[in-house]
Parts: structure tokens; C-alpha cells; sequence
């Protein structure tokens, strides 16, 4: 338990000691966009009836920050533990394949969720934002960031260099963010790009998410939810398994 | 009683590399044991194994009667590694760094070994620099420091001393010595066999992944080389001699193998036949180089 508990530990405090960095810097992301989208675009659209487009537009940008970061946290600290050699000081410890992995996960879902919060304060006063069912949004922040903080662990045990990593994170990571609807409702859309935005998991994460302030969404909340929570433990396992076997940590 | 490491036919291939073929043998609690080859002879593959950072492909190992597989965490417990590599994380302090490795090892209030370590390592005075502040030779003990914070009963160096002053060097090994009087068991890689000479009471000597020579240094000292006369002559070595030569020296000088004391009177007898006379002439004992050298050309 101690083992588990340091490796945390160590997670937790290798991105708040360079939080201006590892937080600070995403929040001021998440509030460009929602600067210049939620200004370019005021008025023009009405997605939810009664809400104006910068109030539907920050659930989802929270989102998105927290799902990025939470990719962030796990992919880059395996990849510069690797690619700097002091993995050695957590593989030479009597650490189990499983604490590895929950500790690795739950930093991951506390950048994220820190990340969440900040951009929430940031724009507390600013926007009057309801929140139909706390649960949800609570549900879905940590089963979210616990999917790409899963998924940050893979690919942070899978590359070798940064430019896997930067790859992995532009090619994969930021067009499915992206493309999830977190600029838009997926009705505005032909139906062929609403097919393709149901294949992609994190539409569920964000439109769950959302679902939580607004009361409404696109797709059921519960059906999101299953979704999502699938996703966790698939990738779960393969990642617990990718570790019990040592791939590319212990060759 | 149970060996400290215990080998067993252990293999390992790297797609093209045979980096170990068949290695075993086992090493006694208490023991300063070296581990010597020239590079990519299966060293650091070998004390991989060991540590759990590689799997091996077949045989067995043990640290302590713990299999590195099957019962990984009281072997690793067992266990202190120093790597080879001048590893840190940037993030941290040195006292941070100990205090967290202390803690993947289930120790929560470690700070009266951790002090411990740092004075005898003479860290106490950068307990609170960042890592990345702090000379390579710094590093080198927080290194050293990583791996004794669990108290391993067996202690693996991995060319502890490559690129390290003179100072620190010997610093290191007091310490390392210290450590074996008080019952560590202390393996060892260097490249510079001096050191194992004067430190390790056993040797194993591998070769592209396999031992070449396994026994106690004296041993291998007395066993191996035989002794050797260095000469300088006023004419060329006669032909009768040239099997015994077994190096030219850039100053002219010639190392001659003879297998006694008593063989010298003959090798003194053919130059006098042949009328060349003897300049200089030193009997040098042979170290562990010569030994070295010449298991490694014999095998």
C-alpha cells in the first residue's frame, strides 16, 4: 500500500511542482477558445433552447481539457521516465503490475480533474452556468479522465521517442477531442458525420458530461455512461496485461 | 545455507545477439563478488535478469532463495541495484528522491537510514539541492544512496565508478567495503580490474554469454598467468625465444612469458648463446589484466 501510495505521490508532485505548466497553461487554453468561439459565434447559434452558445460551449471545453490533460499526465511522465532511463526507480521496486497502473491512472485523473476546476474558477464569474445533476457531471468527469489517463498509460508504455508520442497525442488524441461535439451539437451535423461522431468515444464523455449541467444531451446519458465505462475496463485490462507482461518496460 | 544469487542456465537472445548462452553459477552470502567481461559479454544483461528489469528466456534465477519471477517482491526486496547510467528524476531533491524510493519499498518513516546513508555518502550538505543542480559524481551517490535505502542484504554495482574522480572513487569503496564487512553481499561490474583485484575476494569472468573463468582471485592470479620478465636487449630477440614473447613495448622492451623463477637461468642462457646482451631486465608479477587478457584470447 505504501508503494502504491509513493508512486502517487510522486505522480501527484511531478506536475504540481510545474503547474504553471501542467495546469495553469491548459486552463488558459480551454479560455481562448471559449474567448474566441464563444464571441465569433454568439448569437449566431442557439444549440440548446434558452442557453447562449458560450454557456453550451464550457461544460464541453472543461471536458476537453480534462480528458487532454489527463492523457497528458500518464503518457509524458512514462515517456520521460523511459526516455531518461529513471523508469529503473520504479521497476526496481517490489511495485505489483496493478499499483503501477492505479497509480499512474489516479494522477492522471487528478491533473485532469484539477485542470477542470481551474478553467470552472476561471470562468465562475463570468458565466452562469446550472447544474441539472451534479452527479453526472461528476460521474463522467472521473470515468472520462479515467479512460485517457488508461489510454496514457498505453501510450506512454508504447512509445520510444516523442515524436510516437506527439503522433499518438495529434493524430489520435486531438481529432477525437475534437470532433466530439464539443463545438457543436451533433444535429447540426449530415448524417454521415453523425454516424461518424457515434463511433467515437469520447462524444459519450462530452455529451454525458454536458447532459449533467444542462439536463439535456444528444444521446441518452445512461447509454453514455455504459459507453464509457466499457471503454475504461477494456482498456484496463489490456493495459494490466501489457504491464503483467513487462512489454517495453522489462523486455 | 541459502546462496545470496543463485543462476541457473540463463539465456537470453536480442533478435541477432546471443546475449547470454547457458550462464550459471551462484555467489555466497557475504561475498564481494566481481563480475568482469570486455563490453557485450551479457554484464549488465545478465544483472538485468536479476533485477527484474528483463526476462530471461529460459533457466532460473534467485536472490536470496526468492525467484526474480515467481516471488519478484521479496527478491527485489532482497535487492539494491546502482545502475550503470547516471539516471535521475529532474523533478525532485536528493532527500525526496530517498524519501520516495524508500516509500515504493513500503518504508514510511525511513529518515534516520536516509540521513544515515547521506552522511556516509557525504550528500548531507546537498540533502536539499535539486537533482539536476548536482554534479555528475553527485548524482553517482544519490545513485548508491537509491539503492541501500531498503537495507538490501544484496547489493549489485553496475560499473559504479565509470567517469567518477579519484576522491569519490575511494570514498565509494570504503563505504562498499564497509558495508560487505557488516554482511552485505556485494556484486560488482567495473572495467577498471585494479579495483577488482584489490576488492573481490571471487571472481566470473564472461565472454560473448558465457563464464570463461569462475574462481576465488588469488586463484586466478596465481593459477593463470604464470610470470613474466621484461627485457631490453642489445640485438633482436632470438628466434628460439619468440614463443615466449608476449608483447613489444613501445620503449623497445620486450615482455617475455617463463613459467618460473627457475626458467629465467634459461632464457638468460639462449641470449648469451646468442650473443645478445641484456640491458634491463625486471621480473614483473602478473595482475589481473595480464589474467584478463589472456583468458579472454584463450576462450
Amino acid at each position: 500500500m505504501t508503494g502504491f501510495y509513493t508512486l502517487f505521490y510522486k505522480e501527484w508532485l511531478r506536475f504540481w511542482k510545474v503547474r504553471v505548466q501542467t495546469v495553469l497553461a491548459p486552463v488558459l487554453t480551454a479560455l481562448l477558445y471559449l474567448l474566441v468561439f464563444g464571441q465569433a459565434l454568439r448569437g449566431r447559434t442557439e444549440v440548446f433552447p434558452g442557453v447562449d452558445y458560450t454557456t453550451f460551449l464550457l461544460p464541453g471545453l472543461v471536458m476537453m481539457a480534462v480528458l487532454q490533460n489527463a492523457f497528458a499526465n500518464a503518457s509524458s511522465s512514462l515517456m520521460q521516465s523511459k526516455m531518461t532511463g529513471n523508469i529503473v526507480f520504479v521497476l526496481l521496486p517490489p511495485l505489483s503490475h496493478r499499483e503501477f497502473f492505479l497509480a499512474y491512472l489516479l494522477a492522471a485523473i487528478a491533473r485532469g480533474v484539477v485542470v477542470g476546476l481551474g478553467v470552472f474558477a476561471a470562468t465562475y464569474w463570468f458565466i452562469d452556468l446550472p447544474m441539472a445533476h451534479p452527479l453526472w457531471i461528476l460521474g463522467f468527469g472521473l470515468a472520462g479522465s479515467a479512460v485517457m489517463g488508461v489510454l496514457g498509460i498505453v501510450a506512454g508504455i508504447y512509445s520510444d521517442k516523442i515524436d510516437q508520442l506527439s503522433a499518438f497525442t495529434n493524430f489520435i488524441i486531438l481529432p477525437l477531442t475534437f470532433l466530439s461535439g464539443v463545438f457543436y451539437s451533433i444535429h447540426a451535423l449530415s448524417p454521415v458525420w453523425q454516424l461518424a461522431t457515434h463511433l467515437n468515444p469520447v462524444f459519450y464523455m462530452i455529451d454525458g458530461f454536458r447532459y449533467g449541467f444542462f439536463g439535456v444531451a444528444d444521446t441518452s446519458p445512461s447509454l453514455s455512461l455504459v459507453i464509457v465505462v466499457s471503454c475504461f475496463f477494456c482498456l484496463s485490462w489490456l493495459t494490466l496485461w501489457l504491464l503483467k507482461i513487462g512489454y517495453k518496460l522489462r523486455p | 545455507m541459502t546462496s545470496a544469487i543463485e543462476i541457473e542456465q540463463v539465456t537470453k537472445r536480442y533478435s541477432q545477439v546471443q546475449a547470454l548462452a547457458g550462464v550459471s553459477f551462484s555467489i555466497e552470502a557475504g561475498e564481494f563478488f566481481g563480475l568482469l567481461g570486455p563490453n557485450g559479454a551479457g554484464k549488465t544483461t545478465l544483472i538485468s535478469i536479476l533485477a527484474g528489469l528483463t526476462h530471461a528466456d529460459s533457466g532460473r534465477v534467485c536472490v536470496m532463495g526468492h525467484d526474480v519471477v515467481s516471488d519478484y517482491r521479496a527478491a527485489r526486496h532482497a535487492l539494491g541495484v546502482v545502475p550503470q547510467e547516471l539516471v535521475f528524476d529532474p523533478f525532485f531533491t536528493v532527500r525526496e528522491t530517498l524519501t520516495i524510493q524508500s516509500g515504493y519499498f513500503g518504508l514510511k518513516n525511513n529518515t534516520a537510514w536516509i540521513d544515515e546513508v547521506m552522511e556516509n555518502l557525504d550528500l548531507t550538505s546537498k540533502a536539499d539541492a535539486n537533482m539536476r543542480a548536482l554534479s555528475g559524481g553527485m548524482k553517482r551517490r544519490v545513485l548508491v544512496a537509491q539503492a541501500l535505502v531498503h537495507k538490501p542484504p544484496v547489493i549489485v554495482l553496475d560499473e559504479p565508478t565509470a567517469g567518477v574522480d579519484v576522491e569519490l572513487r575511494q570514498a565509494l569503496w570504503r563505504f562498499i567495503q564497509r558495508l560487505n564487512r557488516d554482511g552485505h553481499t556485494i556484486v560488482l561490474t567495473t572495467h577498471y580490474l585494479e579495483e577488482a583485484e584489490a576488492l573481490c575476494t571471487r571472481l566470473a569472468m564472461l565472454k560473448q554469454g558465457r563464464v570463461v573463468a569462475l574462481d576465488d582471485t588469488g586463484n586466478l592470479l596465481r593459477a593463470q598467468a604464470g610470470c613474466q620478465i621484461q627485457l631490453r636487449l642489445s640485438a633482436e630477440l632470438p628466434a628460439a625465444l619468440l614463443p615466449q614473447l608476449l608483447q613489444r613495448q613501445e620503449n623497445g622492451a620486450l615482455r617475455l612469458s617463463v613459467v618460473d623463477f627457475d626458467h629465467i637461468e634459461v632464457v638468460l642462457a639462449t641470449l648469451r648463446a646468442a650473443q645478445v646482451k641484456v640491458l634491463e631486465m625486471e621480473i614483473v608479477q602478473p595482475d589481473l589484466e595480464d589474467v584478463f587478457v589472456q583468458i579472454m584470447n584463450r576462450s
